[in-house]
């Protein structure tokens, strides 16, 4: 390995960020599901040779991925190590979530780069497609309690064979979708990314040589490395704990209790998650490879400023008890995952406010609240689906009030434009609104979330919701309130009233007629800080704006006039 | 006597003049302070500074009162009028967050949530007016607004892209109770799919209407009635009347840049050089552009800030922290630095000496010997500080990375230069085109000391400095054509598009577009048509920009199977491969009527006699590739056509550097560009 000066280091650092940022760029552009098109559920990175760590990774995918490729890719280098078969040209495809991380709809797909008949290092590519079959159009089913309900499993194996494309693989996933146009233009969309990662890489290691870059990526690792410990040491050693709970798993009406109790040791830090619930029936179990990426992505927003690499996490140890929620293996359902790892985020944010309150925020909106409509056409009998993740607030934090309406931490996703979902489903939205006094007061005050009103136009269809915190709300920090619970009412044939789903924001095909309405509420984000200490002008310009109501500000704020 | 046409462009700190007589083929150019206060007066100083008043054609204008307006939030208070249930979407944008990392960050509206009313109205995807708008809400809405203190209003509906009809009866009524003319429909500007980006659009139309109506009535009082015409060059570098200018000032956001790569464009063709990449170094930026086949490559979409965004046609610049006044420093890592963080004008580099003392990009470049201490470049400064120069360098660079000042200095150049070839790659290898193909072309004060470096660092074919980089964007306004765009949200199959639809849809914005040209009172030579359809195929939710060849109508075919071979290409080019199966998709016609203007010959520009010995200033001490060389100096305005001049050199000219690096040849074309490649 070559030591490196500071300065082809500045110089290489840019430029292996720039091949995974347009592999994310690439993917983005080409892909065909609006989940990797619009809310860029996606990621491209570089990793190592032989342990499958992550070296590089594209900035605009999404962020749990940085933590959870790093297993993908190192199934695949063990798989291929047992069956003594790698070859250049190769590239291997799999959705196996237990080993991989995440869930079934993340199809990944993992190249080796081959240098003087050797492999350099891998290059990989995941997004999530539209339908992986299973019970339920879009594959959030909240009912499920083996993985089959959810969609196929693929394990690894080879779509590209020494180069060459095996038509037979496809074939296979194709007949496994709902949608398999959808698959077959995001399979596509994902080679285009890869072919164009292997390109540039190939090119800058001709003009920079093989052991320079070598020595580049390692130095890299290293400086993530010698910066988390540099954070870590100026925090305060001791130990600092939280607890928060999932609403239920979906099948089972309990609550789910997670812990987490972190100790910081000089440079060090232990993220225990001890105590935390069982194993549950329905799908929102983790793999161990999710639990470790979600780390990943807490610490990430917590110390923003350190580069996204697997060297950031060599400070850290997770421990993780065997059988729990968090360390799921097959075929235990993993579908919800989504809504896990967002837990398991603001209990990061809650446990480290008081080490340190300028890093911290209130709780997001935690929750995707994964919406699916479907049905067939009326007039040609085609099948549609309508599949969105919503928005709702961000926690209030050290400078400001939260953002209003953002996204999930674990995402950088976008939401489509209401116009063009309207114009490629027979829906029409009655509101799409900020929802008034749903931020957590604070002295900073949580983000707003939203209102979503649907209505149905075609005859029939079925409707879907995979949501969280309806029952125990995104928490404040450091004093800072609560912010209010997620909330799902449906139309029901004949009644008068809306209904609300038995397991709060969990539910598997709502029958709908034409007319009818799905009306979701989603929650802010948490308080930061005594609200008490909230500024009046602060409070009177929420009034003014009617982002929060006169009764809500008396009880809230008490005598702030 | 009327007979010149002058194009000016203010900026920051010098607003620049360069006038043109079409008649007796005089060129003048001229700098004067800018007034940022009240740009007018600054304006009006730069042009009797050339010409009496009323010997003035035509005034064409870059101008920033917008771009200004929207970095600093000091357009009107603006209210909003949205479809009842949707008043939001401004204030909930795309469910996005201002940075990947870290949940902090927050974004206020330009239009206050108390701003912003509803009314009952509703129109379907398919246009169908499910309830016709309440006229009777609109008024009263209009009139709270007003009494509540907005001065400007924009109306904007939910799909009304798809049916104008409730927004245009809503704008009617607005225009009857509203106090004054800065109205904005959201269709009026923009009738594509998306509501938020067509809302916001609008929004900051309306929000921005007052300042601009102001100013260019201030600049068109100073002319007079019977003056020259006023010209605005907009942010795709096309011009529009003051007046369609005061109505959509959203399209000057990036009027100042704009008119910079027009001047490229047409240096380059001139010159050429058909694929050109703009290279703007300024103080605390660096702004690349890209020009393929001698089009500028437009962006239809820019974000000014977080949450505020336009969607029009801009000219597509990509822009990175590292300007002559970024800050050079050593993370907690160890790994040398430049920017985001720059010096500005106060203190500034620490060579001005005026209390900086943070190395910057300028301060390498002079401790290099690559800028002359003596006789800076703008001229405003005596001389530079050398000494605090290297004392800057020493202390935050060279001690802690155990490198001598001048390493330090050369190492602080190179980090830089990596970042401006991280942008010009953006704009080029990642959008596809061969960078062996393009030349740089700097401009702005300090771009042609680093074009050389960027040659090697990206492997262009050279780099062309135009012989008067300074004054670029006023001679770009200058040249510039003048231009109408529309656009229409067809959303429809290819192959289910009725017959003659495109082209009537094209034949219908042409009448408009060439009638309004008609009446602009400027001398156009032709008028030409762009036809580009944003397609995709059925199921992908992102379109490419397919361009219809031809620029007449009548020579455009507009079939549905012209259409596709033009869709494959395009999608070929940007993907590689095609796909069988899903059907074509055509989701906006784009119509742009350009009114060219009698060209500008930029051979009157070229330099006139000179020899390479009068030119020549001595030698300097340059520091480059970790030794000292001993440069040849010349005065670069005194060089003559066909001058050749090897590496290391150094070029000065009042307004910009050129360095020559070792390895690099330099030679002055006919035009007066200087030409530097690989010897």
């Amino acid at each position: 390995m070559t030591t490196l000066d500071p300065v082809t280091l500045a110089v290489l650092n840019g430029r292996l960020e720039q091949i995974v940022d347009e592999m994310d760029a690439t993917l983005f552009r080409s892909a065909f599901n609006p989940i990797i098109a619009e809310a860029h559920d996606a990621s491209h990175g570089i990793y190592h040779r032989s342990t499958g760590e992550t070296l590089a990774q594209g900035k605009s995918g999404l962020p749990i991925f940085v933590g959870a490729m790093a297993f993908a890719v190192k199934t695949v280098i063990e798989k291929a190590a047992s069956d003594n078969d790698l070859a250049d040209g190769d590239v291997y495809i799999f959705n196996d979530p237990w080993d991989g991380g995440t869930h079934l709809s993340d199809f990944r797909l993992v190249q080796p780069i081959y240098r003087n008949n050797k492999v350099f290092c891998w290059i990989a590519s995941v997004g999530h497609w539209h339908d992986v079959g299973g019970a339920v159009p879009g594959n959030y089913n909240p009912a499920a309690t083996e993985a089959f309900q959810e969609g196929f499993v693929c394990p690894p194996v080879k779509l590209f064979r020494k180069g060459e494309y095996q038509r037979d693989i496809q074939a296979m996933l194709e007949a496994n979708s709902r949608l398999p146009l959808s698959l077959y233009g995001d399979l596509n969309a994902q080679i285009n990314a890869l072919n164009l990662g292997a390109q540039r890489l190939h090119a800058i290691l001709d003009e920079y040589g093989d052991d320079i870059i070598d020595g580049a990526m390692m130095a890299l690792k290293d400086r993530a490395e010698m910066l988390m410990r540099r954070e870590i040491a100026r925090l305060p050693d001791g130990v600092f704990a939280a607890i928060d709970y999932m609403d239920n798993d979906g099948v089972v009406d309990e609550a789910l209790k997670l812990c987490l109790k972190i100790t910081v040791n000089g440079d060090t830090m232990k993220l225990d998650f001890s105590g935390s619930a069982s194993s549950c029936l329905g799908p929102i179990n983790i793999s161990k490879a999710t639990t470790h990426a979600a780390c990943y992505v807490a610490m990430k927003h917590v110390f923003d400023e350190i580069p996204a690499n697997a060297g950031a996490m060599v400070p850290i140890e997770v421990i993780i008890p065997e059988g729990s929620v968090l360390a799921a293996t097959s075929p235990k359902p993993v579908g919800g995952y989504t809504e896990t790892i967002l837990r398991l985020i603001d209990l990061v944010f809650q446990a480290i406010a008081e080490a340190a309150p300028q890093r911290t925020n209130g709780c997001a909106y935690g929750t995707i609240n994964a919406l699916s409509i479907a049905g067939r056409r009326t007039k040609t009998g085609a099948p549609w689906v309508m599949f969105s993740f919503f928005g709702g607030g961000h926690g209030g934090s050290f400078d400001e009030d939260g953002l209003q309406h953002g996204n999930a931490p674990i995402s950088t996703a976008t939401i489509p434009p209401l116009e063009i979902l309207e114009a490629a489903y027979p829906i029409v939205f009655r509101q799409w609104a900020l929802r008034p006094d749903s931020g957590g007061p604070g002295k900073h005050r949580g983000g707003l979330g939203a209102i979503y009103e649907i209505e149905l136009l075609e005859e029939s269809a079925h409707a879907f919701l995979f949501g969280e915190r309806a029952r125990t709300s995104p928490p404040g920090v450091l004093g800072g309130k609560a912010a209010a619970p997620n909330r799902f009412f449906y139309d029901v044939e004949g009644a008068e009233d809306r209904n609300i789903p038995p397991m709060a924001s969990k539910i598997v095909g709502i029958p709908l007629k034409r007319g009818m309405r799905l009306r979701l509420e989603t929650p802010g984000g948490g308080g930061y800080g005594d609200p008490k200490q909230r500024s009046r002008q602060a409070i009177s310009a929420d009034l003014n704006a009617g982002y929060i109501s006169f009764d809500a500000a008396i009880q809230d704020y008490g005598d702030f006039s | 006597m009327s007979s010149w046409i002058v194009g000016v462009d203010v900026g920051g700190t010098f607003t620049d003049i360069f006038a043109i007589n079409p008649k007796t083929g005089e060129v003048k150019t001229a700098k004067t302070p800018s007034t940022p206060s009240d740009q007018s007066i600054g304006f009006l100083n730069g042009l009797t500074s050339v010409a009496n008043l009323e010997s003035i054609d035509a005034v064409v204008h870059g101008t920033t009162v917008g771009t200004n307006a929207l970095l600093e939030r000091k357009g009107a208070r603006t209210g909003l009028i949205a479809t009842e249930g949707f008043r939001d979407v401004l204030e909930m944008r795309r469910r996005d967050r201002p940075r990947t990392w870290g949940l902090r960050g927050t974004f206020r509206p330009v239009a206050q949530r108390q701003d912003r009313k509803e009314v009952p109205e509703r129109v379907l995807s398919d246009g169908t007016i499910e309830h016709p708008v309440d006229i009777e809400a609109v008024e009263t809405a209009a009139r709270d607004l007003a009494s509540a203190g907005c001065e400007a209003i924009a109306i904007a509906f939910v799909n009304a892209y798809a049916n104008v009809k409730n927004e245009q009866a809503a704008r009617e009524a607005v225009m009857r109770v509203w106090p004054n003319a800065h109205i904005t429909a959201a269709t009026d500007i923009l009738p594509e799919i998306r509501e938020f980006e067509r809302t916001s659009t609008a929004v900051l139309n309306a929000y921005l209407q007052p300042a601009m109506g102001r100013y260019l009535g201030r600049l068109q009082g100073t002319l007079g009635p019977d003056g020259a015409t006023l010209l605005i060059v907009q942010s795709n570098g096309g011009l529009m009347t003051a007046d369609e200018a005061s109505r959509s000032p959203v399209r000057t956001a990036l009027s100042g840049p704009a008119a910079g790569v027009v001047a490229a464009r047409a240096v380059g063709l001139s010159a050429g050089y058909p694929n050109v990449i703009g290279c703007d170094m300024g103080g605390t930026s660096f702004d690349v552009s890209l020009i393929a086949d001698g089009r500028t490559a437009l962006a239809a979409e820019t974000s000014i800030d977080f949450g505020m965004v336009i969607r029009a046609p801009m000219v597509e610049i990509t822009t990175i922290g590292a300007g002559g006044g970024s800050i050079a420093w050593i993370d907690a890592g160890g790994m040398l630095r430049i920017g985001p963080e720059s010096a500005g004008a106060d203190p500034g580099p620490a060579c001005y000496g005026k209390g900086g003392n943070r190395p910057t990009v300028t301060d390498a470049n002079v401790l290099l010997g690559r800028i002359n201490p003596d006789n800076p470049i703008g001229g405003e400064l005596g001389c530079l500080d050398i000494t605090s120069a290297e004392k800057a360098i020493r202390t935050a660079i060279a001690e802690p990375l155990g490198l001598s000042e001048v390493d330090a200095a050369e190492a602080i150049i190179k980090v830089a230069n990596a970042a401006m070839a991280g942008a010009i790659r953006i704009v080029s290898i990642e959008r596809g085109h061969d960078p062996s193909k393009f030349v740089a072309m700097p401009f702005g004060g300090g771009g042609a000391l680093h074009a050389g470096a960027l040659i090697r660092e990206v492997g262009l074919a050279g780099a062309l400095s135009p012989r008067y980089p300074g004054v670029l964007s006023a001679l770009g306004a200058n040249i510039a054509d003048m231009r109408l765009d529309r656009v229409q949200t067809i959303n429809a199959p290819l192959n289910e598009l009725r017959e003659g639809l495109l082209s009537e849809l094209a034949s219908r914005f042409w009448e408009e577009g060439s009638a309004k040209l008609a009446n602009s009172r400027v001398p156009i030579e032709e008028t030409c048509v762009e036809i580009e359809l944003d397609m995709h195929y059925q199921g992908q939710t992102h379109s490419i920009p397919v361009r219809l060849p031809g620029d007449q109508l009548s020579s455009i075919n507009f079939n549905a199977d012209a259409v596709q071979i033009a869709f494959e290409a395009a999608y070929r080019t940007a993907f590689s491969r095609l796909l069988a199966g899903p059907p074509i998709r055509v989701m906006n016609l784009r119509v742009a009527v350009i009114g060219r203007r009698p060209p500008f010959e930029l051979e009157r520009l070229s330099p006139i006699g000179g020899s390479l010995e009068l030119a020549q200033r001595g030698t300097r001490r340059v520091y480059a590739d970790g030794g000292w060389h001993e440069a040849s100096i010349f005065s670069r305005l005194e060089l003559p056509v066909g001058a050749r001049i090897a590496g290391p050199a150094i070029l000065e000219q009042p307004d910009a550097t050129i360095f020559v690096d070792p390895g690099l040849s330099a030679e002055v074309d006919r035009l007066g560009n200087i030409f530097m490649h690989p010897a």
